[in-house]
């Protein structure tokens, strides 16, 4: 429905866009014991690690294949078979993810190849997995490098129904979700308790909410991940009732996971807003053959008063948002729910997802962009990530922070946003925001002939 | 792209003690186990606190995506550094050549929408391999717009950090530097001004803020600072100092040392961390410019400080004295913390120097004695044995360590460039002594090492039993 109006200058100004790397980092971290290399310089694992970092608020597992001018332009086999060998053996992680980056890709990196002639090297490290993934800065986005490692992912750890002897329903209560990056940890918390209400068991593959949800241990330190989905779990996806997958990404991995184990899938695009936690629960509850619980009924109630509540203030709202196309998608359903107007839609990359959006046009493009058609269609809000505060501060608009990264406030990763409680909350936190800007006040006049005192000054005397 | 020889010249850098040894501060990093930043990253530092120019990196996404305005320098008026820009290459300007004329285009897009006095470019890993010729394409859009374009060619694969630095302040020499006269001083001046440079000033939190005035009081003007709060305009007149004073860390020494080629601008290395440090500094610049009365107004000034801040210091001190502190800085600043820390009364039981060139050891040996511990494996398994083995009350590091000291429980102190608060000079050291003690005596230390009542009271049942 959508006009995607490509990128038309030369030079992106406040990048919206962060990197495939980056999201092929982020979905290997939803994995217990597991560490993520980039293939790339030093710089590439050092930027997306501080990335990382201030966003989440946690040490963050991440090595380098460390290239340095010698094998760039000679080869760089063999720093990542080293670079595959040095972590095995000084951490013995269960997961690790090779992600290619620009440099790498450019110079011509083979590193499926280089994956196997480690193995061949290497049989005493045969238990631990090893992923490779392309995920070239060069194009896409986190979006996109973050629903491919999660694809390769899959491809590699997921044996075949028959190789295997899984078969779908076997396991009575548990339910596969493949669960976008839009999804923050405080967002798989709230699904994980609604799941249970209908007596099932989620597995979430990735799961964040197990790795980075902030979480105080009684270990001083672990060099890789200390929880997530734990890869002898993949081999049980098989015998799982069913397949929810969250996020239009990730379609191509519920198609693969389909196809190895013939589970079947429930697609969701996401869980923000009442109608999609409606499709959520509707699914639910035919899997698990339960009515919905009363609990979840009266937080339904609940966001229908709020909705009531906070229409006033969302109503006709021009809003503009920025942010990566599966969450641009929750959050444009999510406001288009209570009657406020998309005006501005930008984007990092062009996605088939793009195209399905019920908004006039969207944008591939930059904060830039966003400043300059927010300007243009006198956008009252936006909605994006951090960045984007020093754009909306400019407009003088409020924004809701959304997205990645999120640096400058304490939790963001934590936040809920799905199911009815979490929309419930987005609501009231979008309607605190406006509830003081968004009308025009009436310009005080003053009548010719009043009695009044003369100045605001005498009549405060 | 640099070739090996250039790279091996910026390596080679005379005024560097460590240099006459072996490369102890250039180890070759070991894939699977490396940290730190890559060149580019190291010349982005170095000039991105250059407020009013438009810092242009050359490459595809990752590069500047994840890394624009996310650093804690400050700027007095120009914000024009904070707009993140990047030439965003796309695989097609890759595979069919185009991101020469792209980066042609994206200058003079730049130079459109912000009207820069200048702009720098950035050269990354992918443009280097395909090799690019940046500094024609610059040299081209100068001459075709008449603003000046300077090419920084410091792909992230030439080696460290460090050399990231050296690589930005050898084209700030090469290209910048020499371009402008200085204004003229104020008549009006009662005071014999002399004109300076500090390099390897970030102004990170606005701290510089805390020692240009008595700079002003002194009489010394500073041209420029490499880099915090700079402007373009004023980096083009660095020839004309009459010193130069180094901040903190040999990362720049080729600057100074060639400015001194150059110009025979005589240099200092001094640090305006910690009292004895910051009088230190201002002791140097009297005797450097060699003015009589420019030493008698500073012995003045730093006698009225020295007194103004002890007595601000004193209650702080009795809480921090003794305190032990686990110093990592990644090297760079060690030395110049240390001085500050001791000034306190507080103890430094060991110090990073990964990245510490063989003269800040020395200067480390001269502070702490020879028995210091010096950290070479960075890594945050190493830093909490240290801490634990060493009883540190405290672990003051980068913020990338932050996280693994709380994982920890181990009080935590930010000193790298990300940091929200500035501690340089006699009034940082307040804000200095603030944090150290709001972390060391905060009582959620005791919340979280303690276990939950339940688990109190069966530990206890089973010694009981």
């Amino acid at each position: 429905m959508a006009d995607i109006l490509k990128r038309n200058k030369a030079l992106s100004v406040n990048p919206l866009k962060a990197s495939q790397p980056i999201g092929g980092a982020l979905a290997t971290l939803g994995f217990n014991r597991a560490m993520p290399m980039l293939h790339g310089s030093q710089g590439c694992t050092a930027f997306a690690k501080v990335f990382f970092v201030r966003h989440f608020r946690e040490p963050i597992p991440l090595q380098s294949t460390a290239m340095d001018q010698g094998s760039s332009v000679m080869g760089a086999d063999e720093n990542v078979r080293v670079g595959i060998k040095t972590i095995a053996e000084k951490s013995r992680p269960a997961l690790i993810t090779i992600l290619t980056t620009g440099l790498a890709e450019t110079q011509g990196a083979d590193v499926q190849r280089n994956v196997r002639e480690f193995r061949d090297a290497n049989p005493q490290f045969a238990d631990i997995a090893v992923v490779a993934v392309n995920t070239p800065d060069f194009t896409g986005s986190v979006e996109t490098g973050y629903a491919a490692t999660l694809t390769e992912i899959i491809r590699a750890l997921v044996p075949d129904a028959n190789e295997a002897g899984t078969c779908p329903g076997k396991r009575k209560h548990q339910v596969n979700v493949l669960v976008s990056y839009l999804l923050t940890p405080g967002d798989l918390e709230a699904l994980r308790d609604i799941f249970e209400l209908f007596q099932l068991r989620p597995v979430f593959v990735p799961d964040l909410a197990e790795s980075l949800d902030g979480c105080l241990t009684d270990d001083d330190f672990s060099p890789v991940t200390i929880g997530g989905t734990s890869i002898s779990e993949l081999a049980t996806l098989g015998d799982a009732l069913a397949t929810l997958v969250i996020g239009a990404s990730l379609s191509k991995a519920a198609e693969l996971l389909e196809s190895k184990t013939g589970v079947p899938t429930y697609a969701l695009d996401h869980v923000y807003g009442l109608t999609a936690t409606d499709a959520l629960l509707c699914a639910l509850a035919e899997i698990s053959t339960h009515p919905v619980p009363e609990r979840l009924e009266r937080q339904r109630a609940q966001l229908q008063d709020a909705m009531l509540d906070t229409h006033f203030m969302l109503g006709q709202l021009r809003i503009g948002i920025a942010a990566d196309a599966d969450l641009l998608a929750a959050l444009i359903d999510l406001v288009q729910e209570m009657g406020a107007e998309v005006v501005v839609a930008v984007t990092s990359c062009a996605t088939p997802l793009l195209a399905k959006i019920p908004v006039a046009r969207i944008k591939i493009g930059d904060l830039e962009d966003m400043e300059v058609m927010s300007k243009e269609h006198k956008v009252q809000l936006l909605i994006g990530n951090s960045h984007a505060v020093a754009t909306a501060e400019r407009l003088g608009v409020p924004i809701l922070r959304a997205g990645f990264p999120l640096y400058d406030m304490i939790g963001g990763y934590q936040k809920t946003w799905v199911g009815y409680r979490g929309t419930r909350q987005t609501l009231f936190d979008l309607a605190n925001l406006v509830i003081n800007f968004s009308h025009d006040d009436i310009p005080v006049y003053r009548s010719l002939y009043a009695q009044k005192p003369f100045s605001a000054a005498s009549e405060s005397a | 792209m640099k070739s090996t020889k250039d790279i091996a010249a910026l390596l080679d850098e005379p005024a560097c003690e460590h240099n006459k040894k072996e490369k102890s501060g250039c180890a070759k990093p070991k894939p699977g186990a490396a940290a730190g930043g890559c060149a580019f990253d190291g010349a982005q530092i170095a000039l991105l606190p250059i407020a009013d120019v438009a810092h242009i990196v050359h490459g595809p996404i990752a590069c500047s995506g994840s890394s624009w305005d996310n650093r804690g320098t400050r700027s007095s008026g120009a914000e024009l550094y904070r707009i993140g820009m990047t030439t965003d290459l796309t695989e097609q300007d890759i595979v069919m050549g185009r991101a020469e004329k792209r980066l042609f285009h994206a200058i003079k897009q730049a130079i459109d929408s912000f009207a820069p006095p200048a702009v720098f470019v950035y050269n990354t890993c992918v443009p280097a391999l395909i090799g690019d010729d940046i500094s024609a394409v610059c040299k081209s859009a100068q001459a075709h717009w008449g603003v000046p374009v300077v090419a920084i060619d410091c792909a992230g694969f030439y080696g460290t950090k460090n050399l990231g630095n050296r690589i930005a302040g050898d084209a700030m020499v090469a290209q910048v530097i020499g371009t402008r006269e200085p204004d003229p001083l104020p008549m009006n001046s009662p005071l014999n001004i002399h004109d300076v440079n500090l390099i390897g000033e970030y102004n990170i939190a606005g701290e510089f803020w805390h020692v240009l005035p008595l700079l002003d009081e002194l009489g010394l003007r500073i041209l420029c600072t490499l880099s915090g709060d700079a402007r373009f305009r004023e980096v083009q007149t660095m020839h004309k100092a009459e010193v130069n004073m180094m901040v903190c860390s040999k990362a720049m020494v080729n600057v100074a040392r060639k400015l001194q080629q150059q110009y025979g601008t005589p240099w200092f290395e001094g640090s305006f961390y910690g009292i004895t440090d910051t009088s230190q500094a201002l002791r140097d610049f009297a005797k450097a410019l060699n003015d009589a009365e420019l030493s008698e107004r500073t012995e003045q000034l730093i006698t009225r400080e020295e007194s103004r801040i002890k007595t601000l210091l004193e209650p702080w001190q009795a809480r921090l004295k003794g305190k032990r502190v686990l110093l990592f800085t990644g090297g760079v600043k060690s030395w110049s913390v240390i001085s500050a820390l001791q000034d306190l009364g507080m103890i430094v039981v060991a110090t990073g120097t990964n990245k510490s060139t063989e003269e800040d050891k020395a200067r480390i040996r001269e502070l702490m004695g020879e028995n210091t511990v010096m950290i070479n494996d960075g890594s945050p398994k190493e830093l909490i044995r240290i801490v634990h083995e060493y009883h540190a009350d405290i672990l003051i590091a980068g913020g990338r360590n932050m996280y693994t000291a709380l994982k920890a429980k181990i009080p935590f102190l930010d000193i790298n460039q990300e940091r929200e608060f500035g501690y340089e000079g006699y009034q940082g050291m307040l804000e200095l002594v603030r944090q150290l003690a709001l972390t060391i005596e905060s009582p959620v230390w005791q919340a979280v090492r303690t276990p939950a009542p339940w688990r109190r009271v069966t530990s206890q049942e089973r010694s009981n039993g």
